[in-house]
């Protein structure tokens, strides 16, 4: 289970033996534990939490990524797998008594199969890149987070990324078939495989999004898709954002799967159009990106019917891209939502829930209440198509009291997700950021059954240990801070 | 409800406390699936009912007793449907058993399997008690995916109370083509059309002839009806019926049927017995009486794996034997969820 509280400072006596002990069998210049050396590590996209790593180890054999955990595994130094740290719920945040193991030298393409559609790649190979490495083949890969440039495949596994077209492609729990790495023991771990199943139980599915707390991802095999011929995007302006999600459901409900659907905000198109000039409505309350592809004449049709939908919906502009670059530009907006907003403010928290998309228009509602309650600013990008919000907290790290006030408002919003019948998160996983609301989500049975489930991969608890799933005693302090409201942190608040 | 739950629940506690083996049992239509039963059956068909069904949310709930049959019905009614296509195997046929089996039909190469499309389930585990995993939204990443776990588990983790899963509208056209070809241009097609954008949804190929559907928008079809020649077949949706449900002709010898999953390019085990294939190559039905431990070995060089999916004598073990390290963890992961062993003792593994 890990310990409840972090250790916050670094052992010098245990940091020299752990690195004598990895010096082993790693080069100097695999093993960091200099301050200027580990300090880019010590913290992953979720800059709010920061601590040093104890030591950094960059192995890059297999071999040597089983020797890493099997000497910590002898030490009982936690290890902390990392990717490219672009996770943004502190999944990759170091333990100041542990290793941070990072993987961004597994960065090698093993094999790519373009008959039987399948890459074979080593963890830290960018998620773009695998899509430009088989794109001579008239192939991709289909999942595509806003960060496909930066984040790498491992990471993707380990949190089951998403994008903007997995509504209809799926999430990285649909296009990875196979995993190989190792456990804490270093004993190597295969799940999945070529073949479409697998005997026994899916430990692939459990695998995928287990945020580092069961294995070691050293190798994963894609599945690719043939590129669509054409792509087109409509998109549409609304007067207001309720009008714009009821817009959402009837695109779905007329029975179609766009490719994408995505929503921004008008605080969203704002900051993104004096980042990247998209060409956005800056009049609409709210606009939504709707994507069409297949062949040439399934494009077509199916432009048509999301035009109808959407003018019936009440969308009182519409602008369907005409080539290739319009497309581009019309999408770019959206890819750089989060660092356009990071421009307009010194710091901004991220937001993951989702929601049935029948309940979009209460929970933007909601968000403007808290905006009031909290008097922070909160601009909002959603994948639309499948319900996940991202809210975007504005606020200035520097300021105590405002990040405080932010981690409330964050919250409330992920607790109502909940009570409207959704989730804490819908891609960006649990990490440290959201372990408190897990125990809004689940209760005491299902997280002891997280744990056990640890406890089969890691009886020890060494790897990520207090990641992901709370302690029971955290879980009933927390619920407890709820039901005594007299004690709740910030009495000073207001409060309905 | 309520009612018919807690008496499960009863059975359940009980049967842990004595370590009387059960079986959950939905219709029974893939009692021949696995390896041999034991245990007494737990009737699950009373805790039936669609919990909620939201067409513009593309999800349905439903209870574990729910008929398939009655499922498919009020999704049809929608436009909608199940993507993975899941064989039935008989008229009583219910969701849970479904998931349990985690069988799915001609769909699977392009839609995905029944685990692809589990968003949520509630499980009544071994200690008697109901857990609640995953949900009814489209991403949701909270927690170990322990609902997908269970596609496929064949009963040994515990009753699969309710369950939440994606559906899709139903494709606005479809139509199915037959061409004739020898075995290996046809492997080789199927694998060069994969690759391509065609709305391929199921492929099948059985003495000299493939089978090919298409499905999508009209004006897709048409085009790919085009690229793909062909004959267009009368009966399109009963020859993909017969296939799924294993009534086609192919399936009535007496033959062990085994199922080979291997990687859709994989050249044809040399193999005593006739081969049926779907899935774009990935699945190979073997009617044969040949050695189980050839018919494994040659599924392993090739990537895969062979189930002994139909046969009288079960006893080279249902599904391929797992390496030591595998086997540990799988061991594990059933202890969390049954450390009494009580839920169907023997029927994916002798261990389990
Ligand atoms: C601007 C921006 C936009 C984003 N957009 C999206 C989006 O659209 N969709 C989306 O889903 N996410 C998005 N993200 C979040 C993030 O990019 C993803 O979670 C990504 O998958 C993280 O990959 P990484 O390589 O950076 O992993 P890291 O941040 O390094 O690690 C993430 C987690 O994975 C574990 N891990 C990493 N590598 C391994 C390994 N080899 N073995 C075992 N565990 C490992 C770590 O321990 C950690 O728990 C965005 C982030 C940013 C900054």
């Amino acid at each position: 289970m890990g310990k409840a509280v972090p250790v916050e400072r670094i052992d010098a006596s245990r940091q020299r033996e752990v690195v004598r002990r990895l010096r082993e069998f790693l080069p100097a210049h695999s093993v960091l534990f200099e301050d200027e050396d580990t300090r880019p590590y010590e913290c992953d996209g979720l800059t709010a939490y920061r601590r040093a790593p104890m030591v950094v180890a960059l192995p890059e054999t297999d071999e040597q990524v089983r020797r890493v955990l099997q000497a910590c595994s002898a030490l009982g130094v936690p290890v902390v797998p990392r990717g490219a740290g672009t996770g943004l719920s502190g999944g990759a945040l170091p333990l100041a008594d542990g290793v941070l193991l990072s993987m961004a030298k597994f960065m090698r393409a093993l094999r790519v199969d373009p008959v039987a559609r399948v890459a074979v790649v080593q963890p830290g190979v960018r998620n773009a890149a695998i899509s430009d490495l088989v794109a001579p083949f008239g192939l991709y890969y289909a999942p595509d987070p806003s960060s496909q440039i930066a984040c790498s495949i491992g990471g993707n596994v380990a949190e089951n990324s998403g994008g903007v077209h997995c509504l209809k492609y799926g999430l990285t729990v649909h296009n990875v078939m196979r995993v190989r790495g190792y456990t804490i023991d270093g004993e190597p771990v295969d799940f999945g495989g070529e073949a479409l199943d697998a005997p026994g139980y899916d430990l692939l599915a459990l695998a995928i999004g287990s945020e580092g707390l069961l294995v070691v991802i050293t190798e994963v095999t894609v599945k690719l898709l043939p590129k669509p011929q054409l792509a087109r995007v409509v998109m549409a302006s609304f007067g207001d954002v309720e009008t714009a999600g009821q817009a959402v459901a009837a695109v779905i409900a007329a029975g179609i799967i766009p490719a994408g659907l995505e929503m921004m905000d008008k605080p969203a198109t704002r900051a993104v159009e004096e980042f990247v000039r998209a060409g956005y409505d800056l009049d609409a309350a709210a606009i939504l990106l709707c994507e069409s592809d297949g062949t040439p004449e399934e494009v077509e049709e199916e432009i048509a019917r999301v035009k109808q939908v959407l003018s019936d919906a009440g969308a009182t502009r519409m602008t369907v891209s005409r080539d290739e670059a319009e497309r581009l530009r019309f999408w770019s907006g959206r890819k750089a939502a989060f660092p356009a907003v990071g421009r307009i403010s010194p710091d901004y928290y991220c937001m993951d829930g989702t929601i049935p998309r029948r309940r979009l228009g209460e929970i933007l509602r909601f968000i403007g209440e808290m905006e009031r309650k909290y008097g922070l600013r909160c601009p909002n990008v959603f994948h639309a198509g499948d319900g996940n919000l991202h809210p975007l907290i504005l606020y200035d790290a520097n300021d105590p009291e405002q990040l405080r006030r932010t981690e409330q408002f964050a919250r409330e919003v992920l607790e109502k997700c909940v009570e409207v019948g959704g989730t804490i998160t819908g891609e960006h996983g649990v990490g440290v950021e959201k372990i408190d609301q897990m125990c809004t989500q689940f209760g005491s049975a299902e997280i002891e059954t997280f744990h056990a489930l640890k406890h089969a991969f890691d009886p020890v608890g060494l790897l990520n240990p207090g990641k992901a799933v709370p302690t029971l005693a955290r879980c009933a302090e927390y619920r407890g801070m709820h039901v005594h409201g007299g004690q709740l942190p910030f009495p000073d608040l207001p409060r309905f | 409800m309520q009612a018919v739950l807690e008496a499960m629940v009863e059975r359940v506690r009980a049967a842990a406390q004595g370590a009387r083996p059960l079986r959950p049992r939905g219709g029974g239509s893939k009692d021949f699936y696995g390896n041999e039963l034991a245990g007494e059956p737990l009737d699950t068909s009373a805790y039936a009912g669609l919990v909620n069904y939201e067409p513009s949310e593309l999800v349905v709930t439903a209870r574990c007793g729910t008929p398939l049959a009655e499922l498919e019905r009020a999704l049809a009614a929608n436009g909608q449907m199940l993507p993975f296509e899941p064989p039935h195997f008989g008229p009583g046929a219910t969701l849970g058993g479904c998931v349990a089996a985690g069988l799915s039909g001609p769909r699977r190469a392009s839609a995905g399997a029944v685990r692809d499309f589990v968003l949520g389930a509630r499980l009544l585990d071994g200690r008697g008690r109901v857990l609640a995993f995953g949900g009814e939204v489209m991403k949701n990443v909270a927690g170990y995916d322990v609902s997908r776990l269970l596609a496929g588990s064949l009963g040994t983790l515990g009753v699969i109370l309710e369950v939440s899963l994606k559906v899709l509208p139903r494709p606005a056209a479809e139509t199915t083509l037959r061409l004739e070809a020898p075995q290996d241009k046809a492997l080789e097609w199927m694998n060069h059309w994969a690759g391509k954008p065609l709305p391929i949804s199921a492929t099948c190929y059985l003495n000299g002839e493939l089978s090919v559907r298409l499905s999508g928008a009209a004006a897709a079809v048409r085009a790919a009806r085009e690229t793909l020649g062909g004959e267009a077949l009368g009966d399109g949706e009963g020859f993909w019926t017969a296939l799924r449900e294993q009534t086609h002709p192919y399936f009535a010898p007496e033959a062990p049927l085994w199922r080979l999953s291997l990687p859709s390019r994989a050249a044809p085990p040399r193999l005593p017995g006739e081969e049926l294939i779907e899935w774009g190559g990935a699945l190979r039905w073997l009617a044969s009486a040949g050695e189980a431990r050839t018919i494994r070995e040659a599924a392993r060089r090739a990537g895969g794996h062979a189930t002994l999916f139909r046969a009288r004598d079960k006893s080279p073990g249902a599904f391929t034997p797992l390496g030591p390290a595998q086997m540990k963890l799988q061991r594990e992961l059933k202890a969390v969820f049954d450390p009494a062993r009580i839920f169907n003792p023997g029927r994916l593994y002798p261990d389990l």
